[in-house]
C-alpha cells in the first residue's frame, strides 16, 4: 500500500478547509493497511461535512474493520479546488486515513442517499484512475460497489458499478468480504466473482442483466446469465438489537452537519406517507430496545464529548414509550456528571404532544422548531396520506411559541399529484395562521414555509406519478411568493425548481440515463446538488445529445401495466398493494399505520417472514395519523402534555376501511 | 454573577503533523470536547447556552505548526496541575499536546492583549543568495510599506518596526529557513505577508511558531508560561547554534519603549 500524502501535504495549504482531507477523527480505525485483508473503501460522495455523518457508512465501517479477515478505509469527494490541483498534479482519489490510493483497494462502495450527487459518483472513480465503466475493468481492478435508498433504482448508475447492495448493509456487506476472500484464495475471475456476488441475498450485479426497449419505451430489465436471479431482493435485517452500531460514532475534527451523537433509535417507518421512499422501502418498523438506546447514549456522551444527542429514525415521537427512554437520558448524563446533555429528535409529529416533548427535551435554548405539513389543505395531505388535521398543526404551533419558541419552520412539497393553485395558496394560508397565532405570545414570532418540488421515487405509490414541469413548479413558487409577500412574519423558502428537474430524470431513468450523467460529469457538473454548481442547461444539453426526452423520462405519468426500471428489483413491497394505494390516494383516501391496526399485506413483513419489532402496541397519544381515532374535524386530540397518556387510543376498535379521515 | 469562584489556569500546547490544518476554531471546539471527556470540573457561562469559560490566545494561521500555543481555562474548584497535561494529551488528537500548566491569578491580563510578538520559524521557498539578500535589504530598509485590503479598504502601512529580528537558520531541501520576531501588536505583521515583503517572488514552506513573548514596562520579556525543559528560553541568541553570516539584530529601540 503505497501513500499520497507526502504529494498531498504541500498543497494542502492551497486548498479551502484542508481539515477534509486529514481524517484522524476520534473513532477512526487505521487499521493496518495488511495487503494480506480485504480491503473496502467506504465513500461518500460530496464534500467531507456532508458525508462524515452518515451513519450508514460509520456502521459498514465498523463491521468490516472488526473482521479478522478485512479492513476499511473513508473517502469524500474532494473539492474542486482540490479536485483541480489531483488532476494537475497526478495525485489519485484516496483514503482519508492511510491516504492509500483508491485503486489500491479491493473494493471501492458508494453510499448513495442523493440522486444529484451521481456525477460525484463517476469523478471518484475516474480520480482513482479506474475505468468509468464496469465492463471496462478487468481481473485485478478494484470493484465499484454502491449501496444507499438511492440505490433502489440504480438503473442510471448500473453500467459503473460492478454490484449494488439493496436494503439493510450489515449482513450484506459481511457477505461479499466472504465471497472475495474464497475469490482470492481460488483465484477467481472478474467475472466470477460478479457471479458469486450476484447469488448473494440483497446484490445486485447489472451486467448480468439487460434491459429490452421497444422504441423508447422499456419493455423489462431481465437476467442474461444463469447465475443472476430474476428479481433482487432487499437486504433486511430483522433485529436492530443485534447491530448496535456505530459503537465509536466518528468524531470529527472540524465542523460537519449534524454535529452531535447520533443514535438510531428505530429503523422503518408504516405511517404510509405516499410521497415518502425512505419510508417505503425501510419497512418493517425494528425498535431498538429502550436499554439499549440508554446504554449507547451513555457510552457515546462519555466516550465523545458531544454533550448533543439526536434520536435518529424516520418518526422518533412513534417511538414506543419515548417520554420515558428520554427523562432517563437527562438522568444518566447528570448522574454521570456529564453536565447538562440536550436531546433532539430530528422529526417532530405534528401535534401538540411532539411539542411537549421537545420542551422537555430542549432544555437550553428554545430558537426555532420545525414541523413538516407537507401540503396546505386537508385534501391534499389525504392523497399525501399525511393525516394532519390543521387543529393538529395550529394547536402544535401554538404549545411551541407559548413555550418560549419563537421560529417555525415548516416544510412543504409542491406538485404533488392532483394538486390545484387552491392546494398550494393553502400553504401561504397555513404558514399566515400560524404567524398569527404566534404573535398572540411574541411580537416577534416567524414563520418560515419552506417548500420542495416533488420528485416520485420508485417503490413508492406515487413512483406512476409524472412529475410537475421545472415551469410550473417555478409558477407556484411564485404564487406563493406573491401571496406571502404582505403577510406578517412569514418568510418562504424553496429550492431550484430546475435542480428538482434534474433530480427526477434520475430518480425513475432508466440505464439510457448513465449517458446522460457521463455528459454532465464530463463537461464538469460535479457538486450538483450544490446551487453554485448546478447549471441546469448541462442537464438539457445532455439530454438533447443523447435524443432524450425529458418529459418522457421525468414529466410523463406512467401507466398500470408500463414496464418500470425497477422492475426486477424488489423492496418487499407487492406492485399491486402501491398500485391500489396509488388509486387509493387519487380517490383521497387515508391508509391507517399498520404498528398499530390490522396488517393490509404491503409485502414488506410477509414476503420476508418477518415482522415490526415495537416494544408497545399502544400507539402515542395525540397521534392523528393512523391510530384510529376519529379524524373528522372535531375529533378531540387526547393530548397531555409531559403526562403520560390517560387512555391508550386503541381501545377504539381500528378504523380498518381505508376510507377512514375522507368524511370530512 | 460571581457568586461561583473560579481558579484560572493556563495551558501551554503544540500543534503539529496532520492536525496542523484545523482551524483555530475548530482547535477551540477540540480542545472544549477534551475538558468534558474528563469531567474537568469547568465553568460555565451564564444564560441560555451555558459555554465553558475558556479563552484562547492568538490565532494560528491554517497549516502552520506551534510549540507555543496558549489558552486560558476557568475551573470552579481548584486543579491539580500535576498529571493535567498527560490528561488533557490523552484526550486529544494525535498532533495537539498540552505541554505545561500554571494557575495564574484572577485579574491576569488576557492572553490576546498581553502577547506582543512572537517567533516563529519559516521556510522561505527561493534561491538561497535571493533570500539571503533580501534578508539583508529588508534589514537595511529604513521603512517597508505593505498594502492591505481588509473590508475593501485598502491601507499602507510601514511594517518595518513590525519585524523584531531575522536570523538565518539554515538552507532546506527547496530554500531556507529564518527564524524571525514578528510583532503582534500594531503594527504588526504576519509570517505570510513577512514573506511577501522579503521578495513577492518568494513562497512560505513550513512555517512554525516556536515562542510568543509578553514584554513588561521594565523591557524585559517572558513567555506565558516557559516550554518544559527550557527554563532560559529567553535567552535566544544562545539558541542560534548555527550563526550564519546575516545574523542581524534589530536595535531594541521600538519594542523596549
Amino acid at each position: 500500500m503505497t501513500s499520497v500524502w507526502p504529494l498531498l501535504e504541500p498543497r494542502l495549504a492551497l486548498v479551502q478547509k484542508p481539515a477534509r482531507y486529514i481524517g484522524s477523527e476520534d473513532g477512526a480505525k487505521a487499521k493496518s493497511p495488511d495487503p494480506a485483508l480485504i480491503s473496502w473503501l467506504f465513500t461518500y460522495p460530496d464534500a467531507y461535512e456532508i458525508g462524515l455523518p452518515n451513519q450508514g457508512l460509520q456502521i459498514l465501517y465498523e463491521i468490516i474493520n472488526e473482521r479478522e479477515d478485512a479492513r476499511a478505509d473513508r473517502g469524500y469527494a474532494p473539492w474542486v479546488d482540490l479536485e483541480e490541483i489531483m488532476r494537475a498534479d497526478d495525485i489519485p482519489f484516496f483514503s482519508v486515513e492511510h491516504h492509500t490510493p483508491a485503486a489500491e483497494f479491493d473494493v471501492l462502495a458508494f453510499g448513495v442517499s442523493a440522486e444529484l450527487t451521481y456525477t460525484n459518483v463517476l469523478n471518484c472513480i475516474d480520480l482513482a484512475g479506474l475505468p468509468l465503466r464496469s465492463v471496462d475493468r478487468v481481473d485485478g481492478d478494484t470493484l465499484v460497489v454502491a449501496g444507499g435508498h438511492c440505490m433502489f433504482n440504480p438503473e442510471p448508475l448500473a453500467p459503473f458499478l460492478d454490484a449494488v447492495v439493496l436494503g439493510d448493509g450489515e449482513e450484506a456487506v459481511g457477505d461479499i468480504t466472504d465471497v472475495l476472500v474464497a475469490a482470492r484464495a481460488a483465484g477467481s475471475s472478474r467475472a466470477e466473482t460478479l457471479e458469486a456476488l450476484a447469488s448473494i441475498e440483497g446484490v445486485y450485479v447489472p451486467s448480468l442483466y439487460s434491459p429490452v426497449y421497444d422504441g423508447r419505451a422499456l419493455m423489462g430489465t431481465a437476467p442474461v446469465s444463469d447465475a443472476a436471479p430474476r428479481s433482487v431482493e432487499k437486504r433486511t435485517i430483522a433485529d436492530l438489537a443485534e447491530w448496535p452500531y456505530p459503537k465509536e460514532q466518528l468524531v470529527p475534527l472540524t465542523e460537519v452537519v449534524h454535529d452531535r451523537l447520533n443514535v438510531e433509535v428505530f429503523r422503518g417507518c408504516t405511517r404510509g406517507c405516499r410521497f415518502c421512499q425512505a419510508g417505503m422501502i425501510t419497512r418493517p418498523v425494528r425498535e431498538r430496545p429502550a436499554d439499549q438506546v440508554r446504554t449507547m447514549v451513555a457510552n457515546g456522551i462519555e466516550r465523545t464529548g458531544y454533550d448533543e444527542v439526536s434520536l435518529t429514525s424516520l418518526s422518533t415521537a412513534d417511538f414506543s414509550d419515548i417520554e420515558p427512554v428520554v427523562t432517563g437520558l437527562m438522568d444518566d448524563s447528570e448522574d454521570a456528571g456529564c453536565g447538562p446533555l440536550s436531546v433532539s429528535l430530528p422529526s417532530l409529529r405534528v401535534d401538540a404532544f411532539g411539542v411537549g416533548i421537545a420542551a422537555q427535551l430542549q432544555r437550553a435554548k428554545r430558537s426555532g422548531l420545525t414541523f413538516a405539513p407537507e401540503a396546505g389543505t386537508w385534501r391534499m395531505r389525504q392523497i399525501i396520506n399525511k393525516l394532519i388535521r390543521e387543529e393538529d398543526l395550529y394547536e402544535a404551533v401554538d404549545a411551541a411559541f407559548s413555550q418560549g419558541w419563537q421560529r417555525v419552520k415548516l416544510y412543504f412539497l409542491i406538485g404533488l399529484p392532483s394538486e390545484t393553485d387552491e392546494d398550494t395558496l393553502g400553504i401561504a394560508e397555513l404558514a399566515n395562521r400560524c404567524a398569527e397565532i404566534g404573535r398572540t405570545y411574541n411580537r416577534r414570532a416567524s414563520v418560515t414555509a419552506s417548500v420542495g418540488g416533488f420528485v416520485p421515487k420508485p417503490f413508492t405509490p406515487f413512483q406512476w406519478f409524472g412529475q410537475n414541469t421545472a415551469d410550473e413548479l417555478q409558477r407556484k413558487v411564485n404564487l406563493l411568493r406573491d401571496a406571502t409577500r404582505k403577510m406578517k412574519g412569514v418568510q418562504i423558502k424553496w429550492h431550484d425548481p430546475a435542480a428538482t428537474m434534474a433530480e427526477g430524470l434520475m430518480s425513475r431513468g432508466d440505464r439510457r440515463m448513465a449517458d446522460v450523467i457521463e455528459t454532465v460529469w464530463r463537461n464538469g457538473g460535479t457538486f450538483q446538488e450544490w446551487s453554485e454548481h448546478f447549471e441546469l442547461d448541462r442537464w438539457t444539453d445532455a439530454m438533447s445529445a443523447h435524443g432524450l426526452d425529458v418529459e418522457w423520462f421525468a414529466y410523463r405519468h406512467r401507466t398500470e401495466d408500463e414496464a418500470l426500471p425497477w422492475d426486477h428489483l424488489s423492496a418487499g413491497l407487492h406492485k399491486d398493494f402501491l398500485w391500489d394505494d396509488w388509486q387509493d390516494a387519487l380517490a383521497e383516501v387515508g391508509l391507517p399505520d399498520c404498528r398499530w391496526t390490522p396488517c393490509y399485506d404491503c409485502g414488506a413483513c410477509t414476503g420476508y417472514g418477518i415482522e415490526h419489532v415495537v416494544a408497545s402496541a399502544t400507539p402515542p397519544a395525540g397521534g392523528s395519523q393512523g391510530t384510529g381515532q376519529d379524524l373528522a374535524t372535531g375529533g378531540a386530540v387526547p393530548v397531555s402534555l409531559g403526562k403520560r397518556p390517560v387512555a391508550p387510543i386503541a381501545e377504539t376498535p381500528a378504523a380498518t376501511s381505508p376510507a377512514m379521515g375522507s368524511t370530512t | 454573577m460571581n457568586a461561583t469562584p473560579r481558579f484560572t489556569v493556563r495551558l501551554r500546547f503544540t500543534k503539529s503533523g496532520k492536525v496542523r490544518f484545523v482551524s483555530h476554531r475548530d482547535v477551540a471546539r477540540i480542545i472544549e470536547r477534551s475538558i468534558k471527556k474528563l469531567r474537568l470540573p469547568v465553568s460555565y457561562s451564564e444564560g441560555f447556552s451555558p459555554r465553558p469559560r475558556i479563552s484562547f490566545g492568538l490565532a494560528l494561521t491554517v497549516a502552520y505548526e506551534s510549540e507555543a500555543e496558549f489558552l486560558d481555562i476557568d475551573f470552579v474548584t481548584p486543579i491539580d496541575l500535576e498529571d493535567l497535561p498527560a490528561r488533557l494529551t490523552a484526550a486529544l488528537p494525535d498532533g495537539l499536546a498540552v505541554s505545561a500548566a500554571k494557575h495564574i491569578e484572577p485579574g491576569t491580563a488576557s492572553l490576546q492583549e498581553s502577547i506582543s510578538c512572537c517567533r516563529w520559524i519559516i521556510e522561505v521557498l527561493g534561491d538561497p543568495t535571493d533570500v539571503t539578500a533580501a534578508v539583508s535589504t529588508t534589514l537595511d530598509a529604513p521603512e517597508l510599506m505593505l498594502e492591505r485590503v481588509r473590508k475593501g479598504k485598502t491601507t499602507t502601512v510601514d511594517v518595518r518596526p513590525a519585524i523584531v529580528k531575522i536570523d538565518i537558520s539554515g538552507p532546506t531541501d527547496s530554500g531556507v529557513r529564518l527564524v524571525t520576531e514578528l510583532a503582534t501588536l500594531a503594527p504588526s505583521i504576519r509570517p505570510a505577508e513577512f514573506v511577501r515583503v522579503l521578495s513577492p517572488d518568494f513562497a512560505e514552506g513550513k512555517v512554525c511558531r516556536t515562542h510568543q513573548f509578553i514584554q513588561q514596562a521594565n523591557g524585559d520579556r517572558f513567555e506565558p508560561i516557559e516550554a518544559p525543559g527550557s527554563p532560559a528560553a529567553l535567552q535566544m541568541s544562545a539558541t542560534s547554534a548555527t550563526p550564519t553570516s546575516a545574523v542581524r539584530e534589530l536595535s531594541p529601540a521600538r519594542s523596549a519603549s
